[in-house]
């Protein structure tokens, strides 16, 4: 960035504006407005209207809501999210600490844990299907060390939290490398003189964590939860690949609407209702966090 | 200080093996005759390896063509990503201009969007303008995705490369233009290709919109999705694909690792 803040001044002298950077920025609106607002609004839009008529009715939200799997899929979306994305900090900011105290092969290290970030939904949910599938590698494993005689079958509907446990540790698995990359981003932000100072004051290792690499830590971790707690609310092929849909989710409803049921307006409902749930959480975590900085303030 | 080290090595590796292990067992799983995968017991270690397994996934219909449709499409995503968002990273890095301030934070919001559903709104648009079921619909709806990270490699790419060279140029008589051409481009080329590799895997993974926007040009992840949900594909095929997919992952990660932290690294603050 310092480069640059050198340079602004001798663009900012001159007087007469210049519609350069404008003309360049101009294709990324129009794009985004055509392929991106245009959509959400589309998304809205075919949610509340008749698709005969073109008069506005909230009959998709209802046969959304009366629908079966409608319930347990609001219900799957949360608590996959509620439990995977706390898991999914905590293991991220473990590993950046832990690459952020550059051992030696620390690089080699980073590599490896970020692996997962090129690993696609569908491609997780595959892998640990190889694992808890009947015959797949835990049940031979197990067998192997003489805990059981016959395979237990692991994924099944007779036991949802099982399915459930399965989801979660795929998605942990997958999506941490997100969260660990940019609070590692974040860590590698912060001076070493503070984390020095801190240690010359007296502090120990994890007072110095606790109040100074959190605190100036605070705009990367908000970054991490906005961004996996959004992309957990699409949860979708890793919930297919290892339970179908007996761990009903909202994005894979959304899916099974449109291409299964062809109703695009109920589909539409779904994606209304993800775009809801996104944006007030990310509401909340804004002001929540906001809060919690003008507590802690004082002391 | 010995003991912080044992701990910092110990948990260093049985992070690297949670890692690690699940991506060893698909690739022995890959190679494991069809046959071993669904006896019992099973054996963890399968002595006798084949490529039979991933020769019928590769054999099964439509894998070829879904893969090359794969490519095809990130060929045009990335083209597409970089002539929309290359001069809107350049401008952010090199110009100051009324606006820069929110742009940015509209890329940032872009970028935590919950994006892939609006491919359900975009299908019943695509359907209207003649788009529905290409391999360019899903290239567009895969530009829209990667186009907050195309802009902020770019922009970093230029912010590293010092702005006096280009005015060195355009002293010595080159236009704005041919300093850009002759002097930055060049340099930033290594950062642009991680961002085009970056956004070739973004397109390879994507499952959701190219399974809503197509029909029967599939690529590779819908296919695949598509075979386990509707079809019931069998195991040793799901397994086979699961390695297929991962493969330019683990090369394409290892290429960008450089710029890993640029692409995820900006905050909000």
């Amino acid at each position: 960035m310092g480069v640059a803040e050198a340079e602004r001044p001798q663009a900012a002298r001159r007087v007469r504006t210049d519609w350069t950077p404008y003309l360049l920025v101009l294709p990324t609106l129009v794009f985004l407005g055509v392929f991106f607002v245009y959509p959400m609004v589309q998304a809205i839009w075919l949610a509340v209207t008749d698709p005969q008529t073109g008069g506005l009715t909230l009959a998709h939200f209802q046969r959304m809501s009366a629908d079966l799997y409608f319930r347990p899929a609001i219900r799957y979306t949360i608590l996959i999210t509620a439990i995977a994305v706390p898991i999914q900090v905590a293991l991220g900011l473990a590993i950046a600490l832990l690459v952020n105290t550059r051992f030696p092969g620390h690089s080699h290290f980073l590599y490896l844990c970020a692996v997962p970030l090129g690993i696609s939904d569908l491609a997780a949910g595959l892998i640990w299907l190889s694992i808890f599938t009947e015959r797949g590698y835990l049940n031979a494993f197990l067998q192997a060390v003489g805990l059981v005689a016959q395979p237990i079958t692991f994924l099944t509907f007779e036991r949802p939290e099982w399915l459930l446990g399965a989801v979660i540790l795929t998605e942990v698995w997958r999506a941490t490398a997100i969260v660990m990359i940019i609070l590692l981003a974040g860590l590698q932000l912060i001076p070493k003189d503070y984390v020095e100072t801190a240690s010359v004051f007296g502090a120990n290792r994890w007072q110095t964590l606790r109040h100074v690499l959190l605190p100036l830590l605070r705009p990367s971790l908000q970054t991490a939860l906005i961004i996996r707690t959004i992309l957990a609310f699409q949860v979708f092929a890793t919930v297919v690949t290892l339970a179908g849909r007996q761990t009903p989710v909202l994005a894979g409803e959304a899916y099974f609407w449109y291409s299964l049921y062809r109703s695009p307006n109920v589909a539409s409902a779904y994606a209304a209702l993800i775009l809801l749930l996104s944006g007030s959480i990310v509401w909340i975590y804004l002001r929540v966090l906001r809060q919690r900085e003008t507590e802690v303030a004082p002391t | 200080m010995t003991l912080r080290r044992l701990g910092i090595y110990s948990a260093g590796l049985v992070i690297g093996a949670w890692v690690a292990l699940p991506l060893l067992l698909i690739t022995l799983a890959a190679f494991t005759p069809r046959d071993l995968l669904y006896q019992w017991p099973r054996r963890l270690w399968p002595e006798e390896f084949t490529l039979d397994t991933l020769l019928f996934f590769a054999r099964s219909a439509g894998v070829l063509r879904a893969t090359w449709n794969s490519v095809f499409v990130a060929a045009i995503t990335i083209g597409l990503s970089f002539l929309i968002a290359a001069p809107m990273g350049y401008a952010l890095a090199r110009y100051r201009f009324r606006g820069r301030d929110a742009l940015q934070l509209a890329i940032l919001a872009t970028k935590m969007f919950p994006a892939t559903v609006l491919s359900i709104p975009l299908a019943v648009a695509f359907i209207r303008w003649g788009l529905y079921d290409t391999l360019l619909g899903v290239a567009i709806v895969h530009t829209a995705l990667s186009i907050p990270f195309v802009t902020v490699i770019v922009v970093s790419v230029f912010l590293s490369i010092s702005f006096e060279l280009e005015e060195a140029a355009m002293t010595l008589g080159s236009s704005r233009a041919q300093a850009f051409l002759r002097v930055t481009l060049p340099m930033a080329l290594p950062g642009l290709a991680a961002a085009g590799i970056f956004t070739f895997v973004l397109s390879w993974n994507e499952v959701f919109a190219a399974t809503i926007l197509t029909l029967d040009n599939r690529t590779l992840p819908a296919l695949i999705i598509n075979s386990v949900v509707a079809a019931g594909a069998p195991l040793h095929y799901r397994f086979a694909g699961g390695f297929f997919m991962v493969v330019p992952a683990l090369v394409i990660i290892f290429l960008i690792r450089r710029y890993l932290l640029t692409l995820w690294g900006v905050t909000v603050r």
